[in-house]
């Protein structure tokens, strides 16, 4: 009975509706996509005509030159290549600067973004009321580009590696912060309940009961953000702190003559990136998945 | 038995591990903290104590929130000029003075607030501290002759070729050329409309009212319009300038984004496993991918700027370059962790490799990946901030222009309030985009 009444024969309309309906509604999916897409490549188009007209060189023009100044550099380098071991090695401090400013500036903005974290994580925070609080100062510190930050530092302090540390690392509390916050939020409560349980204040739940939880976690993207980091570290030394993009920027400037300099500084600082980022990825895959 | 035997190990093991655990929990902070100090000897952090120049941060912290107005004579000439931060672009006309500066024959009194009055006249120049006394200085022949209540406080600084009395409510300088007042007022002067416009004068009620039914300012134009005009065209803050800068900023970075999205888009599936069958080109394809994020943007930021020259477009450029590295790994791993039956669905319908691509793979993917190419735009509009200070375009060149000049530092924090709104506003506009797209509302 049941099978009858639903029978195919009883009434096709409503099936038939349901695919006409169905067509329709792909049919408009598929405009509204069409009309997005055409959108997209206007928007792309004429933002890339405006971008070239306010530029001092245009695009046809300039991409025959791209591989010109490597290849100035290169040959010159090239003629002086018994050069390269020891420029090389004479830059490797300035290398270490760059390193120590990324490795120290992730540290201290890993320890903060810990503490914003933890305080702006719902279910953990220390004072629940001031979770909206301590995100937004989060996003203010990912928000504030760090070469205004460097740039201000070194008026006050003069040039050196501080002024970039202290500009890395507040953008790494923001960043850190808020990818923390949300492994946090994943965190189990249950070992946090045992521990308040036994009286323990709130710092101890949180040292004992969700960061063995997250650490792992923590650590992978803290490792990331090293990786960034680095790159950071070099280009804020070209804009004026120490470091081995200072060492590039002078190099750079004196020009013809001094490009096997820059071929070696550009050597190390490939090298390093890469070997960073092939530990970090190993590391971090290790961390992970255990 | 077994149980009796088995204890004392178990516990020997639980102890001798949580030994182990406590000696690392103390040996990782141990290891963390001796490196910071390594770092701070290396950074000569005792050294900087001595070098930073707490002045220069004390100038800069005043500087973001306050202006002066300075009320100067010329000695020589007799004439009085009151100007905002000395600026010859921004000297008040003779008979639209501020309040607190009156002039009389000859006779030109400055009101400080709080009781501190500064008068000038012919004989030299008088400043009234309330709760110290008068400080009254004449020239006398080539020297300057200075009547003050005896001993002199060490904010009062006088030589016989120049006087100088510092006090909360202000500065005032007297040398034999001139004679200078500065008052400090907190607030960004001139913000709106600089002093040749007649709206300057005006208070919120009364350009409110100019605006809605006033009569017209200039002839040509509504008030409404010529407002925005010289709003617009401001000469201190240059409104329109740096509004085009931070325009051109946003447009570096989305179309670097963008474009490096669509270069990868391809790329990444010549280079996913799955995808592409000829293994050659794609240990070829990701060692490019290696090659250009292993270079790093600073480098291409370089080598682009020499070929195109300064401007919008060659920072768009490196930062599609250096992102088509990010995008083609991260692409060809989303292509590598698909679900192939959905592929395999479309295969069976005799679909060819173009079509299992685009309704059996792009489908599965293009959330993930549309939220990787936001992450990136958002992250790129900082970016875009520094690129732009070294390829000398959008906001970061205003910004280290103003910071190189080493006294704009209201500009600087105009600059930075709008850099951090842009870059919020892209971030939840990235987010809202995000949810939109991918969770379909």
């Amino acid at each position: 009975m049941v099978d009858i009444a639903f029978g195919p024969g009883r009434d096709p309309r409503p099936a038939s509706g349901t695919s006409a309906a169905y067509l329709a509604m792909v049919r408009r999916r598929r405009m509204y996509g069409g009309i997005l897409l055409v959108l997209f490549v206007v928007l792309m188009a004429s933002g890339f005509d405006l971008a070239q007209g306010r530029n001092a060189g245009g695009f046809l023009q300039g991409l025959p030159r791209v591989l010109e100044f490597p290849a100035e550099v290169l040959a010159e380098a090239w003629e002086k290549r018994a050069n390269l071991p020891g420029l090389v090695l004479a830059h490797v401090p300035a290398l270490v600067e760059t390193l120590n400013i990324a490795a120290v500036s992730t540290l201290l903005g890993g320890m903060i973004a810990m503490a914003l974290a933890l305080l702006a994580t719902r279910g953990l925070a220390r004072w629940p009321r001031l979770t909206t609080l301590f995100r937004r100062m989060m996003d203010a510190f990912r928000a504030i580009p760090e070469i205004v930050i460097a740039l201000m530092l070194i008026y006050i302090l003069g040039g050196g590696p501080v002024p970039a540390v202290a500009a890395i690392a507040l953008h790494t509390a923001g960043a850190l912060g808020k990818l923390f916050s949300e492994v946090a939020e994943n965190a189990d409560l249950k070992p946090v309940e045992g521990l308040s349980s036994t009286g323990a204040t709130w710092g101890q739940q949180m040292w004992l009961g969700v960061i063995p939880q997250v650490a792992p976690n923590w650590l992978s993207y803290a490792l990331m953000r090293f990786e960034i980091n680095v790159r950071a570290s070099a280009i804020l030394g070209f804009v004026g702190s120490g470091g081995i993009g200072y060492d590039l920027k002078i190099a750079m400037q004196w020009g013809m003559g001094r490009y096997d300099e820059v071929v070696a500084i550009f050597l190390l600082l490939f090298l390093a990136i890469v070997a960073i980022d092939r530990l970090s990825d190993h590391a971090r895959h290790r961390l992970v998945k255990g | 038995m077994t149980t009796a035997t088995l204890a004392p190990d178990l516990a020997a093991t639980v102890t001798i591990r949580f030994a182990r655990r406590r000696m690392l929990s103390f040996a990782v902070p141990a290891l963390i903290l001796a490196y910071l100090l390594y770092a701070a000897v290396a950074f000569d952090l005792p050294g900087l104590a001595a070098r930073a120049r707490l002045d220069n941060a004390a100038i800069l912290l005043s500087d973001f929130w306050q202006h002066k107005t300075h009320v100067t004579r010329d000695n020589r000439s007799g004439e009085v000029s009151v100007s905002i931060e000395g600026d010859s672009k921004a000297v008040y006309p003779a008979d639209r003075l501020p309040g607190w500066v009156t002039m009389a024959g000859g006779l030109t009194t400055v009101d400080l607030g709080g009781g501190h009055v500064v008068t000038y006249d012919d004989q030299g120049a008088r400043y009234v501290v309330p709760g110290y006394g008068t400080v009254d200085i004449r020239p006398d022949g080539n020297a300057l002759a200075l009547t003050a209540p005896q001993p002199l406080p060490d904010w009062i600084n006088a030589s016989n070729t120049r006087v100088t009395v510092t006090t909360d409510a202000g500065r005032f300088t007297y040398t034999r050329a001139r004679v200078e007042t500065f008052r400090y007022q907190p607030g960004w002067e001139m913000f709106l409309f600089t002093l040749d416009s007649p709206f300057h004068y005006m208070s919120w009620g009364e350009l409110a009212a100019s605006a809605l039914w006033g009569d017209r300012v200039r002839a040509d134009q509504p008030n409404i319009l010529a407002m925005a005009q010289d709003v617009w065209t401001n000469r201190v803050w240059r409104h329109g300038d740096v509004a085009w800068a931070m325009f051109e900023t946003v447009l570096m970075a989305f179309l670097g984004t963008f474009g490096a999205a669509i270069v990868a888009l391809p790329l990444g599936f010549l280079a996913a496993r799955n995808m592409m069958p000829l293994g050659a080109v794609r240990f070829g394809l990701r060692r490019v991918f290696d090659f250009i994020r292993g270079v790093d943007g600073l480098i291409w930021t370089i080598i682009l700027a020499r070929a195109f020259g300064p401007g919008p477009m060659t920072g768009s450029l490196a930062i599609l370059l250096t992102d088509t590295g990010s995008f083609g790994k991260l692409f060809s791993e989303a292509l590598e962790n698909i679900d192939e039956k959905q592929v395999e669905g479309i295969r069976s319908t005799g679909a060819n490799t173009l079509q299992q691509a685009r309704f059996g793979v792009i489908p599965q993917v293009m959330p993930v990946l549309l939220s990787q190419v936001l992450y990136f735009l958002e992250s790129n509009t900082r970016g875009a901030t520094v690129i732009g200070a070294i390829v000398g375009g959008g906001i970061g060149l205003l910004l280290t222009q103003a910071i190189q000049t080493q006294k704009d530092w209201e500009d600087v924090a105009y600059y930075m309030v709008l850099i951090v709104l842009t870059i919020m506003a892209m971030d939840s506009l990235s987010g809202w985009l995000r949810r939109k797209l991918i969770k379909g509302e």
